[in-house]
């Protein structure tokens, strides 16, 4: 019984829900001081992601009349739910995650394409024409983005083998005995921190909510509480695939109890969020047939060179 | 597959100001666009025609937000050549050193409004940051940021000092050293030449059939600048060269407004080293004789013709305004057709559009026949009234206060 309720905790409050909640926000001010830092600008003070999110559960909720009511609610809850979920796979203060299992790597990456076929549900049911554009625009994204990420985030795996069972605490705990192979790993990397600008549609591929073109995009006809729970979805999503990406390509964890790894932690995922930011604050917009030229023509065969690369390590050198 | 029609506007966060957009799309490919203006007709013409000459200078300068300077000097142009007036050089040089620093700002304002189209908000903080050095200086110079009020008819009102022409050199010397990283960016950055090549394409044909004007004509190897042709002001003793480009799209048109700086750099620095002593603007007469006069100014999106008549009293007969967006605007719809959607924005923005110094009013034509309505202020009244009651039902005469 006793267990159950270990387990409760540590889903909702910590490392899970609770604590994941706020961790984003914070993450999300850092990001947007970064951001401002990079344009000479001051950014905002440190409760200002917070203030907003509050500011938003106080305003009215619209749902346009064509839309349908009850995907249009429910969708927001489905993101969050998605990338909470995910987040349960991933290790934070050591190599185990909660409650890891064999091949929960590749379900990480499929809860985690989970919100970005809810952004395409959400534009799709508000029946509006912004909000159709961006969410058409979102799918064709995806097909273009998840393809490399897929490849990039797998291939470590590949080398792993048989101790890495596919899973992210089987990968981290490898990769942590073995961490010279890592800089095997370093395409991947970069294919893998690209990729991901995509799925959180951030500049240069923040081509579905392009506001100079097409408004919000499929957000277009959300607001109040319902916006709220999308934003946080997507604070959400940038901290678990910040921490996916350490667990996967910067797995240091050396001995010193779980306190000095969780700062550890906070250290990786940040430094993800400042290379987000850094890419985010010196590129322009990209078109979306340039980004989709882009992501198989540059991003798909540097990941196949990558898992190519891992094979032979593996299955002819066999480190 | 059939079209999606999406709207621009009238109101859409890529337009700064109300003007309507409508794009008929293919994919993500526009087949064709329908432009509609006439959101911000402010009767600017007509109030000038019922004020005396030295009010009207301050309400021409309201004509445009960013370009206030060049209509008020177009209009004052046009005065001064109907009174014979002959304005001193010094005056004369003034003019032009607050003309250029106007161009300075405008274009840096420009190129940050680019930049958000593209996505780029860090170009946009960037140049809007130094774009602030420039309006200190027509702060400091003329006591305004934006409207500086410093034009008169037979001259200028304030005189610049010693210490503000050095105080001009220096902050020059510190928008010459940004300027030269802005060039490097728009030739060397990849992501935004990869989004500013080949879109919204004017050929060099194309952009003479249209009459476009300014940086959209030079961007396509017309080499026409009013500084240069018909030299006003004190641009005849001055050296600078016109900037021309061959890429004839976008990116031509930023490569041109940002070298278009260092001639402006270029220019104010020789201003002020050959600032002339004597009097800065001599008296005009209240009443201007009889006589008509058309005035050309290079501003910084174009060339801007004013025409005045005067009919011997204290105010104008007729004025008007012909803003360097009418010009470049008829040809947009050739420049978006067949692009993508996602670049409509910057190809709408590269015409540093100003709808409001635009609009004048418009005629209603009946279909093919050609024949026109016009309204007269009554007519216009009871066409309202009217529309009011068929369809809102609401009877307006009813209403005390209206009647």
């Amino acid at each position: 019984m006793s267990e159950v309720l270990v387990d409760l905790l540590k889903i909702l409050v910590f490392p899970g829900f609770i604590f994941l909640s706020l961790y984003s926000l914070f993450v999300e001010y850092a990001d947007r001081k970064l951001y401002a830092r990079f344009q000479n600008r001051v950014g905002p003070p440190w409760f200002q992601p917070f203030a907003d999110f509050v500011k938003l559960l106080g305003k009215e909720t619209i749902i346009p009349h064509e839309a349908d009511v009850k995907m249009f609610r429910a969708i927001p809850l489905f993101s969050l739910a998605a990338v909470c979920t995910a987040f349960l796979y991933i290790p934070v203060w050591g190599v185990k995650s909660l409650f890891p299992f064999n091949g929960d790597a590749i379900v990480v990456l499929y809860l985690l394409t989970i919100p970005t076929l809810t952004f395409f549900l959400a534009g799709w049911h508000s029946s509006s024409l912004f909000a159709c554009l961006g969410s058409v625009r979102t799918l064709t994204q995806l097909f273009a983005y998840e393809v490399p990420l897929f490849m990039a985030v797998l291939a470590p795996t590949l080398l792993a083998g048989n101790t890495g069972n596919w899973s992210v605490s089987g990968i981290s705990a490898f990769y942590g005995s073995h961490p010279l192979l890592l800089l095997v790993n370093i395409p991947a990397f970069i294919v893998a921190l690209v990729a991901i600008q995509g799925k959180l549609e951030r500049v240069p591929f923040d081509i579905p909510e392009a506001e100079t073109e097409i408004v919000a995009g499929a957000f277009t006809e959300y607001s109040g509480k319902l916006l709220a729970m999308f934003r946080m979805s997507i604070d959400i999503e940038m901290v678990v695939v910040a921490s996916l990406l350490a667990a996967v390509f910067l797995p240091f964890y050396p001995a010193g109890g779980p306190v000095l790894g969780f700062v550890i932690y906070i250290v990786k995922t940040l430094a993800i969020v400042f290379l987000l930011s850094a890419v985010r604050a010196t590129m322009a917009r990209l078109r979306l047939e340039q980004m989709v030229a882009f992501c198989w023509r540059i991003l798909t065969p540097i990941a196949i060179f990558q898992i190519v690369l891992n094979l032979i390590l593996k299955e002819v050198i066999k480190i | 597959m059939s079209r999606v029609v999406v709207p621009i506007g009238p109101q859409h966060p890529a337009l700064k100001e109300p003007a309507s957009f409508t794009l008929y799309l293919e994919g993500e490919r526009v087949a064709a666009t329908n432009v509609a203006l006439g959101y911000n007709h402010r009767g600017i013409e007509k109030a000038c025609e019922e004020r005396p000459y030295i009010q009207d200078i301050y309400l021409i300068e309201r004509v445009c937000g960013i370009c206030s300077h060049s209509h008020s000097t177009a209009f004052i142009q046009a005065v001064e050549e109907i009174a014979a007036l002959e304005v001193p050089r010094r005056g004369a040089y003034i003019r032009s050193i607050i003309g250029e620093l106007e161009r300075i700002h405008s274009h840096l304002l420009w190129l940050g409004v680019a930049g958000h189209e593209l996505g780029f908000d860090t170009l946009f903080m960037y140049s809007w940051r130094d774009r602030e050095v420039v309006m200190d200086l027509l702060a400091m110079i003329t006591g305004n940021r934006v409207n500086y009020g410093i034009n008169t008819i037979g001259g200028v009102r304030r005189d610049i000092s010693k210490e503000q022409s050095e105080q001009i050199l220096k902050a020059v010397d510190i928008l010459e050293e940004r300027t030269k990283f802005y060039i490097k960016l728009a030739t060397e950055e990849t992501t935004l030449i990869g989004r500013l090549a080949g879109v919204g394409s004017l050929s060099r044909e194309m952009a003479v059939k249209f009459g476009a004007t300014g940086p959209t004509a030079r961007a396509a190897g017309v080499k026409r600048d009013v500084r240069k042709d018909d030299p006003y002001a004190a641009y005849s003793e001055v050296s600078f060269n016109v900037i021309t480009d061959d890429h004839a799209d976008v990116l031509g048109r930023t490569i041109v407004r940002v070298m278009e700086l260092m001639e402006s750099v270029k220019i104010i620095r020789q201003l002020i080293k050959q600032l002339p002593d004597g009097p800065i603007s001599v008296r005009a007469p209240r009443k201007i004789p009889a006589g008509e006069a058309i005035s050309r100014y290079e501003a910084p999106r174009g060339e801007d013709l004013h025409y005045v008549r005067a009919n011997g009293s204290e105010k104008p007969e007729r004025v008007k305004v012909r803003a360097p967006t009418l010009a470049n605007l008829t040809a947009i719809t050739h420049m978006i057709d067949g692009g993508y959607l996602a670049d409509v924005p910057i190809v709408i923005a590269a015409i540093d559009p100003c709808f409001s110094c635009t609009d004048r009013m418009i005629s209603l034509r009946e279909g093919d026949r050609g024949t026109e309505t016009l309204m007269d202020w009554e007519g216009l009244r009871n066409y309202s009234l009217e529309w009011y009651k068929k369809n809102r039902g609401i009877d307006m005469n009813k209403i005390h206060a209206l009647r």
